[in-house]
C-alpha cells in the first residue's frame, strides 16, 4: 500500500479533523493508504456521515411504530404499504451547492439522483416534484439560476418520462448565494418485490450497471455539500457531475426487468460518494466482507487512478448482488437494453472490504467503520442572539390598508407578487402528463397519481416549507410546514400517512443554526406523532450559507397521502355557479413572517401563526370526509397570502367569481395567515356545517360563488381579467 | 376480431405506455413492438410514441430510423399500412423520409407543455376519419424540438393536396410554419402530429378525451381507411 510512512497525510485538505483522523489510525492498526485516507474522508463528511444531525435525527424513531412501514430511516428511501399488495415509497433530497455552481447540471442530477434511490428500493419512479428557492426574484443572479434550475429539472425528468406533479419556488433574499433545489421523487412497487442494499450471500458477486465512470463529481459530498461557500465558487466546477437522463432511463428500465425477472439479491444505487459509499454500505448491511477488482469498472478516461475510481460521483450507475449462477441472466438482460454492466466484487465471509488495483491491495478495511462508526457530533447550541428582537418586532406597527381600496390593492400587489403570482411559466416546462395516471398537479393543492389503470386507488403529494416561520420559531416553523403539507393532501381528499423531510440549514459548526437544527428536528417528530404521518425517510443539507451568513433555517416536508379512489378528488377551482363558500377555522390577528408583511413592507418579525395539531388534524379529517361523501365541489388550502390569496386562486382556476362577507377588519380576514384553515365550496351547506360540527372545526359560511369578479362586500371589487392579469404576469415578465 | 396496434418502444421512449392504453381503451388489441425485433408480429397499424428515442442524440429521431423495426415499418408504411407518429414518432418519421419536412428547436428555445387547442383540417387520413372535417379539438402539446419546417413548394404541396391533417389554433406554441401541427404522406397512411392525442383519452386524467377518436378510428376500420385513400 502506498502510505508513505513519513510524509504527513492531506487528511485536512480532504476535510478529515485531527481527531478523525487519529481515530483512522486506531481503527486500522497502521496509517491508512491513499485509497482509504480517500475513502474514510468522503464516508465521514457530514453529507454521508450525518455526523453533527445523528443525535438528533434518533428523535425521528418516535413515530416510525407502524406496521405499514416497510422500510424507514436509514434505507434509500422508506417504503410504505398502501394495500392490496402496492406499497410506494417516496423521499425528498437536496442539491443545493452543486445547483448554484451549475444550475441546470446541478438541478438534473439532483433528479437523477433521488430517482435512483427509489429505483433502489425495488421501485419504479412515477412522478417527481421539486421545491425551489432562490434570492429575490428581481436580483442580478435570479435569472440565470432560475432558468438553469428549471431546465435541468425539466430536463432530466422529463426525458425520463416521470411526470412533474408539483412542488413549490419561493423568493426570497437569505437565498441568494445560496438556493435551495430540492427533488422529491414517488416510486411505485409489488409488496413483494422490496429491494434492501445489504450485499447478503457469500459467493455472491456485484455488478456494476449503467455509466461508465469518469472524473466528474469528484469530491462533490465532501467539498460541495459539506462545507461553506467561499468566494470563487466556480473553481468548484469540476465537482459537480453531468447528468444523461438517457441512460438512466435505460437503467430504470434494464433494474426494473431484472427486478421483475427475480435475478437480484440486493441493489444499491451510487450518487453522492460513489463506488465508495456503495461498497462499503452494500457490505457493512450485510455484516460480511466484499473484495472489489477495481481495475474491471469500465472508465470513461483511462488514466484514472484507483482514487479518482473510488471517489468519482459520475451519475446513472447502480451496484446489483447477484447470485453468481444468475449473472450470465444479469449481463443479457442488461445487453437488452444497451446497459454496460460488469461483475467487479465479490461478497466474501471475511468481514473486511478489500479492493484491488491491478494486482496490488489498495484498500483493507472493516467496512462498519467506513458506513457505520464515523464520528457523531454533539455540537454546541445556542438559542439566536437576535431572536428576542425578531420577535419583539411584532408586525402589528405596520402600516395596514386603511380602507377598500387600499385593501383591494393589497389583494391585487399580493397576487402579483413573485411568491404568490402564478407558477405556470415554470410548470410548463414539465410534462405533467407521461404515463398517464397524473389526476390532479400543479397549480393544485395537492399531486394526485392514480396508481394503476386497474383500480381506482391512488396517492397525494404534497411538499412544503417556510423559512420566514422557521426563522422566527424553528420548532413551530417545521411543524406549521408539516401541517401545511397535510392540508394540502387533505384538502385534495386524500388522507395524509408519511412524511419525508429534507433540512435545509447553515452550518452546523455555528452553535445558532445547529439550535435551529435541533428546534425543527424536535417540531417535526413531535408533530409526526399528532399528525400520524412517520417522517420515513429524508436528508439533512447543512452548509448552506454564503460566509458567516446562514439561510433562514428552512425545513421543507413532504407528505404522501392515499386515497381510495381518484375519481372524488376535489380541486381547487370554483366550478359550480351558485355554491355556498365555507370558511374552515380560525382566523386570528397572525401576520408575523406572512407574506402580506414582506411584500408591503418588507418585514421579518413577531411570532409565526400558532399551532394547535389537534386542530389541524382535525381540519384534515373533515376535508377527507367532505371529500369521500361528495359533500364539496371545491376545497383550497389557506396558507401563504391568506384567504385573499386562496379565493383569487380558486376564482381563476375555474374563471368564476366569487362574493365574499368578511366581517369587520376585512384586512385580518384575507390577509392573515392563521394555520390550520380552508375554504371549500358547496351545494350542500347544512352538510359542510353538520360534519364539521361533528369534527368541532369551526365553519362559516362567508359567501357564494358566481359573477366575474371577487368581491369583497362593503370593501371592494376586482374584475376576474384584471386578476388575472396581475397574478399571470409576474413569472414571465422576470424570467420569460 | 379487434384491430391489432403496434406500439414500437425505442430505448428513451416515454409515452409508449400511454400509446397503449390509448389503442385498448379504443376497444383495439395493444401490441408492444420492441425496437430490435423486425418482426411486426401480424399488426394491422403501428404507432411510433412520443419521448426521447436514444436520448435525441445527433438529432431528434435520426438514430431510432436506423433500428432493425424501422426498415419493417417503411415497408410496411410503402404497403399502405397505417402508421402514426407522434412528437418524437414525427420526427422518427420526418428522419426516414415517410414525411416531408423536419422539426427544429421551439421558436421560444424552451420545452413548452400545455393544453392545445388543434382543428382537424383532414379526415382523409387512416388516423382521423373518426373526426368530423374542420372540428375543434383540445389535446396536449409537449415539446422542446416541435417547430415544422419545410420549403415553401413542399408546404404549398401539403395544403394543396390536404395534407395537413392538424393545424394548431390561439398562438402558435413553437413557431411552426403555417401553424402546421401535423401532416399525411400522399396516401394519407402515414401521419406526423407533435401534439399528444394519447393524453387526452380520459377525462380524469387529460384535458377531456378528443384524443381518443385517433385511435378509434383505427380500430373501426383500419382496412377501410387503408384503402379508401
Amino acid at each position: 500500500m502506498t502510505n508513505g510512512a513519513e510524509a504527513t497525510q492531506p487528511y485536512a485538505e480532504l476535510g478529515l479533523k485531527d481527531d478523525e483522523y487519529s481515530r483512522i489510525i486506531e481503527i486500522l492498526g497502521r496509517r491508512p493508504s491513499d485509497e482509504e485516507l480517500a475513502m474514510y474522508s468522503i464516508m465521514w463528511s457530514e453529507h454521508c456521515s450525518y455526523k453533527s444531525s445523528k443525535v438528533h435525527l434518533r428523535r425521528f424513531a418516535g413515530s416510525q411504530e407502524s406496521p405499514r412501514i416497510l422500510a424507514g430511516i436509514g434505507e434509500n428511501a422508506g417504503v410504505i404499504d398502501v394495500g392490496g399488495g402496492t406499497a410506494v415509497t417516496f423521499k425528498v433530497e437536496s442539491h443545493n451547492h452543486p445547483s448554484f455552481v451549475e444550475p441546470y447540471q446541478g438541478a438534473a442530477t439532483g433528479v437523477g439522483g433521488i430517482v435512483r434511490d427509489i429505483l433502489a428500493m425495488g421501485a419504479r419512479p412515477v412522478a417527481v416534484m421539486d421545491s425551489l428557492r432562490f434570492g429575490d426574484a428581481d436580483a442580478p443572479d435570479t435569472k440565470r439560476l432560475v432558468d438553469g434550475v428549471v431546465a435541468g429539472v425539466g430536463g432530466y425528468g422529463n426525458c425520463l418520462g416521470l411526470p412533474n406533479i408539483g412542488g413549490e419556488i419561493t423568493f426570497d433574499p437569505t437565498y441568494s448565494g445560496n438556493p435551495l433545489v430540492n427533488a422529491l421523487c414517488l416510486g411505485v412497487l409489488p409488496v413483494e418485490r422490496l429491494h434492501l442494499s445489504a450485499a447478503k450471500g457469500i459467493g455472491n458477486i456485484a455488478v456494476l450497471i449503467g455509466a461508465k465512470t469518469g472524473r466528474d463529481g469528484i469530491g462533490g459530498v465532501s467539498v460541495l455539500a459539506s462545507a461553506t461557500f467561499e468566494e470563487g465558487s466556480s473553481a468548484k466546477r469540476p465537482a459537480v457531475q453531468v447528468g444523461d437522463p438517457f441512460t438512466e432511463k435505460v437503467l430504470i428500465e434494464c433494474c426494473l426487468e431484472l427486478f421483475d425477472s427475480g435475478l437480484v439479491v440486493g441493489i444499491q444505487d451510487l450518487g453522492g460518494a460513489g463506488l465508495t459509499c456503495a461498497l462499503s454500505e452494500t457490505a457493512a448491511k450485510a455484516g460480511l466482507g466484499m473484495e472489489a477488482r477495481l481495475d474491471a469498472v469500465p472508465l470513461r478516461e483511462p488514466s484514472m487512478t484507483a482514487t479518482e475510481v473510488l471517489a468519482s460521483e459520475s451519475q446513472e450507475r447502480m451496484l446489483a448482488i447477484v447470485e453468481p449462477a444468475r449473472v450470465e441472466e444479469v449481463l443479457a438482460v442488461c445487453g437488452k437494453w444497451g446497459a454496460i454492466a460488469t461483475p467487479i466484487a465479490e461478497v466474501t465471509g471475511t468481514g473486511r472490504l478489500v479492493i484491488t488495483w491491478h494486482g496490488d491491495v489498495v484498500v483493507d478495511v472493516p467496512p462498519a467503520s467506513l458506513a457505520d462508526d464515523g464520528p457523531v457530533y454533539e455540537r454546541p447550541m445556542r438559542r439566536p442572539a437576535d431572536l428576542d428582537a425578531l420577535h419583539a418586532d411584532d408586525p402589528a406597527r405596520l402600516l395596514r390598508p386603511k380602507n377598500g381600496g387600499d385593501l383591494r390593492a393589497t389583494v391585487l400587489q399580493l397576487a402579483a407578487s413573485a411568491n404568490l403570482s402564478s407558477r405556470q411559466w415554470v410548470t410548463d416546462q414539465y410534462d405533467r402528463y407521461v404515463r398517464g395516471n397524473t389526476v390532479l398537479s400543479a397549480p393544485e393543492d395537492a399531486g394526485v397519481l392514480r396508481l394503476s389503470d386497474d383500480g381506482p386507488a391512488g396517492v397525494a403529494l404534497a411538499l412544503d416549507g417556510n423559512g420566514r416561520f422557521a426563522r422566527l420559531d424553528p420548532y413551530l416553523g417545521a411543524q406549521l410546514a408539516l401541517a401545511e403539507a397535510c392540508r394540502n393532501v387533505a384538502a385534495v381528499g386524500a388522507v395524509p400517512i408519511a412524511a419525508t423531510d429534507c433540512l435545509n440549514f447553515g452550518s452546523p459548526e455555528d452553535p445558532e443554526v445547529m439550535w435551529q437544527f435541533a428546534e425543527a428536528v424536535r417540531g417535526l417528530a413531535d408533530g409526526a406523532v399528532t399528525m400520524s404521518t412517520p417522517v420515513i425517510g429524508g436528508n439533512v443539507s447543512f452548509y448552506n450559507q454564503t460566509g458567516d451568513r446562514p439561510i433562514n433555517p428552512t425545513p421543507v416536508v413532504g407528505i404522501l397521502g392515499f386515497i381510495d379512489d381518484v375519481e372524488r378528488r376535489t380541486p381547487l377551482a370554483f366550478s359550480g355557479d351558485g355554491d355556498a363558500v365555507i370558511l374552515l377555522g380560525t382566523t386570528r390577528d397572525e401576520l408575523g413572517g406572512s407574506e402580506w408583511a414582506w411584500v408591503a413592507h418588507r418585514h421579518l418579525g413577531g411570532q409565526p401563526p400558532t399551532l394547535d395539531l389537534s386542530a389541524e388534524r382535525a381540519l384534515c379529517e373533515t376535508l377527507v370526509e367532505a371529500s369521500s361523501s361528495g359533500l364539496v365541489r371545491a376545497a383550497h388550502d389557506l396558507s401563504d397570502g391568506g384567504l385573499g390569496q386562496a379565493l383569487v386562486e380558486s376564482c381563476l382556476r375555474g374563471g368564476v367569481g366569487v362574493t365574499v362577507s368578511v366581517g369587520d377588519d376585512a384586512f385580518v380576514a384575507l390577509c392573515s395567515e392563521s394555520a390550520s384553515r380552508a375554504v371549500v365550496a358547496t351545494a350542500d351547506v347544512d352538510g359542510v356545517l353538520a360534519l364539521a360540527a361533528r369534527r368541532g372545526v369551526p365553519a362559516a359560511v362567508i359567501g357564494r360563488v358566481g359573477g366575474a369578479a371577487l368581491v369583497v362586500e362593503g370593501s371592494f371589487s376586482i374584475p376576474l381579467d384584471e386578476l388575472r392579469e396581475a397574478w399571470e404576469g409576474t413569472l414571465p415578465r422576470l424570467f420569460g | 376480431m379487434p384491430a391489432r396496434v403496434g406500439v414500437v418502444t425505442f430505448p428513451g421512449s416515454l409515452d409508449d405506455v400511454d400509446a397503449l392504453r390509448g389503442v385498448r381503451l379504443a376497444g383495439g388489441d395493444a401490441v408492444s413492438l420492441w425496437h430490435g425485433d423486425p418482426d411486426l408480429h401480424g399488426v394491422d397499424a403501428v404507432v411510433l410514441p412520443g419521448g426521447f428515442s436514444y436520448g435525441d442524440h445527433l438529432r431528434c429521431g435520426a438514430i431510432a430510423r436506423f433500428s432493425p423495426v424501422m426498415d419493417s415499418i417503411i415497408e410496411f408504411a410503402r404497403g399502405g399500412g397505417p402508421v402514426l407518429g407522434i412528437c418524437n414518432g414525427f420526427q422518427v418519421l420526418c428522419e426516414s423520409h415517410l414525411l416531408p419536412g423536419a422539426l427544429l428547436r421551439n421558436g421560444q428555445r424552451r420545452f413548452t407543455c400545455h393544453e392545445q387547442r388543434l382543428r382537424v383540417e383532414s379526415v382523409k387520413t387512416a388516423w382521423t376519419s373518426a373526426y368530423d372535417e374542420g372540428e375543434e379539438i383540445t389535446v396536449v402539446l409537449k415539446n422542446g424540438e416541435g417547430r415544422f419546417y419545410a420549403d415553401e413548394r413542399t408546404l404549398d404541396a401539403l395544403e394543396g393536396e390536404g395534407r395537413v391533417v392538424v393545424r394548431y389554433l390561439d398562438a402558435n406554441p413553437n413557431g411552426s410554419l403555417r401553424d402546421i401541427a401535423g401532416i399525411a404522406n400522399e396516401a394519407g397512411n402515414v401521419v406526423g402530429m407533435m401534439p399528444h392525442p394519447e393524453h387526452a383519452i380520459e377525462a380524469l386524467t387529460g384535458p377531456g378525451t378528443d384524443g381518443l377518436r385517433v385511435f378509434a378510428g383505427l380500430v373501426a376500420g383500419p382496412a377501410v381507411a387503408s384503402t379508401a385513400v
